[in-house]
């Protein structure tokens, strides 16, 4: 155990690892471009349905049961399937990333609205506002904790899972870990499971940043004082 | 598409699917028999409560894949490297629910337990860990569900069950077996899920009574 340890500090120290097309620095490129444009398309495919759903209070079963549905599929089937169909392109990559992605925001914005205090709706309405006022100004600042909370879940599981993208010879962090695998080089998969997983946790700290800034300053106070 | 494919191999079919649900079966149960020590411990000892969170957290960004290829040189390209990193990913989901049940039952029914003489383990055994069962076979849920489906991603070690119905159709260019596997993954998920239901609602009949 050690000794890999230390032939994965000597993997990252080699300097000619990071630059170049096939250097670290590019391969973080490729890694986020997957995974921010597959979480940035399911975020605009899932949020309106799950606003939709969570204001109309129709469709409820569905949007409870989605997440789990999301969790059943073989990403890797996902991805295999769409790639025998499409062929060598990065659209296997795109769909079962999105595919991810949508049913946990779907499931967490429907959560989100349906938390929303059921006096406070009626008070809006009783203000005069109508359905889209009290959906934007009211319903979907109230929901965002829960909402962005999706998709900083989403993110994770997106940025974890787009290692597969180099297994239909595409690039990312992924070409660490398959390139390791077959070449027997566990300090490489290592270093790319390192790469992969700080990649991860410094989105969600960003995220989780915006989800602070974006929380509504009634509903941050309300937090801390029930915390007390 | 030869979709014959699927008939004429329907007895190799049922067999994976059974060895997928075996494997998934296991891991799920390991991971509750270490989950539930671990949050029992973490809910004690409001110190470790932190750490087990926190590591249980970090190992989840881990990708499956490079997990379970770390864990061949302990375990070599065997079944047991399968279960063991598909335990650790359900460890994420079962010591927060454990932790997140424990912590949900109301301390005045603790203190009665406590005034009627229950010792700390009974207290666990009969009040606590029957309350909190819930919010843990919530746990047990999604981390079943969760393994079914990432069982298929051991199929890059050889132990993919299902899995390897995926890595077999993209070799040889046939979408058949990918697409029977991604169907069968998905109604063991959803039975298993519902098996689950139906335990709960056995296990926890006071849940019920009063509606």
């Amino acid at each position: 155990m050690g000794e890999l340890i230390a032939e994965v500090l000597r993997w990252f120290a080699d300097g000619t690892r990071w630059s170049g097309p096939e250097g670290v620095v590019q391969r973080l490129f490729e890694h986020l471009q997957y995974s921010l444009l597959s979480t940035v398309v399911a975020v605009l495919i899932a949020l309106p349905i799950g606003l939709l759903i969570g204001h109309t209070g129709k469709g409820a079963f569905f949007a409870i049961n989605l997440a789990s549905f999301g969790r059943a599929l073989p990403t890797v089937g996902v991805v295999i399937l769409v790639f025998l169909v499409s062929g060598l392109n990065l659209w296997p990559v795109y769909v079962a990333l999105v595919v991810l992605a949508i049913p946990v925001i779907v499931t967490n914005t429907y959560a989100g609205m349906a938390a929303v205090d059921h006096d406070v709706r009626d008070a809006a309405r009783g203000t005069g506002l109508n359905g889209w006022q009290v959906l934007f100004q009211i319903e979907l600042p109230l929901a965002v904790p829960l909402i962005m909370n999706g998709v900083r879940l989403a993110v994770v599981q997106v940025v974890a899972t787009a290692t597969i993208a180099a297994y239909i010879s595409f690039g990312g962090f992924g070409r660490y870990v398959f390139d390791g695998f077959a070449q027997n080089d566990l300090a490489q998969v290592f270093g790319g499971a390192v790469l992969i997983a700080v990649l991860a946790i410094a989105l969600d700290l960003a995220l989780s940043g915006l989800q602070r800034a974006l929380t509504p300053r009634g509903l941050a106070l309300q937090r801390r004082r029930s915390n007390r | 598409m030869r979709w014959s494919w699927i008939s004429d191999h329907a007895g190799e079919l049922a067999m994976t699917t059974l060895e997928h649900s075996a494997i998934a079966a296991v891991a799920v149960l390991c991971g509750l028999v270490l989950a539930l020590p671990l949050g029992v411990l973490a809910v004690r000892f409001p110190l470790l409560k932190g750490a087990v969170l926190g590591i249980s957290g970090v190992l989840f960004t881990i990708p499956s894949l490079a997990l379970f290829i770390l864990l061949l040189p302990f375990t070599g390209l065997s079944y047991e490297t399968a279960v063991l990193g598909l335990t650790v990913y359900t460890l994420v989901v079962l010591v927060r629910n454990t932790v997140e049940g424990l912590a949900s039952v109301p301390p005045n029914v603790r203190e009665a337990a406590r005034a009627m003489g229950y010792g700390g383990t009974r207290t666990l055994l009969t009040v606590e860990l029957p309350l909190a069962l819930p919010v843990i076979m919530a746990g047990v849920r999604v981390a079943t569900v969760m393994t079914i489906s990432l069982v298929s991603v051991a199929g890059f070690i050889g132990h993919g069950a299902l899995g390897q119905l995926f890595i077999d159709g993209f070799q040889r260019d046939f979408a058949v077996p990918v697409i029977a596997g991604v169907v069968i993954t998905l109604m063991l998920a959803l039975v298993a899920d519902l098996l689950l239901v139906v335990t709960q609602h056995a296990l926890t009949p006071w849940t019920r009574r009063g509606r």
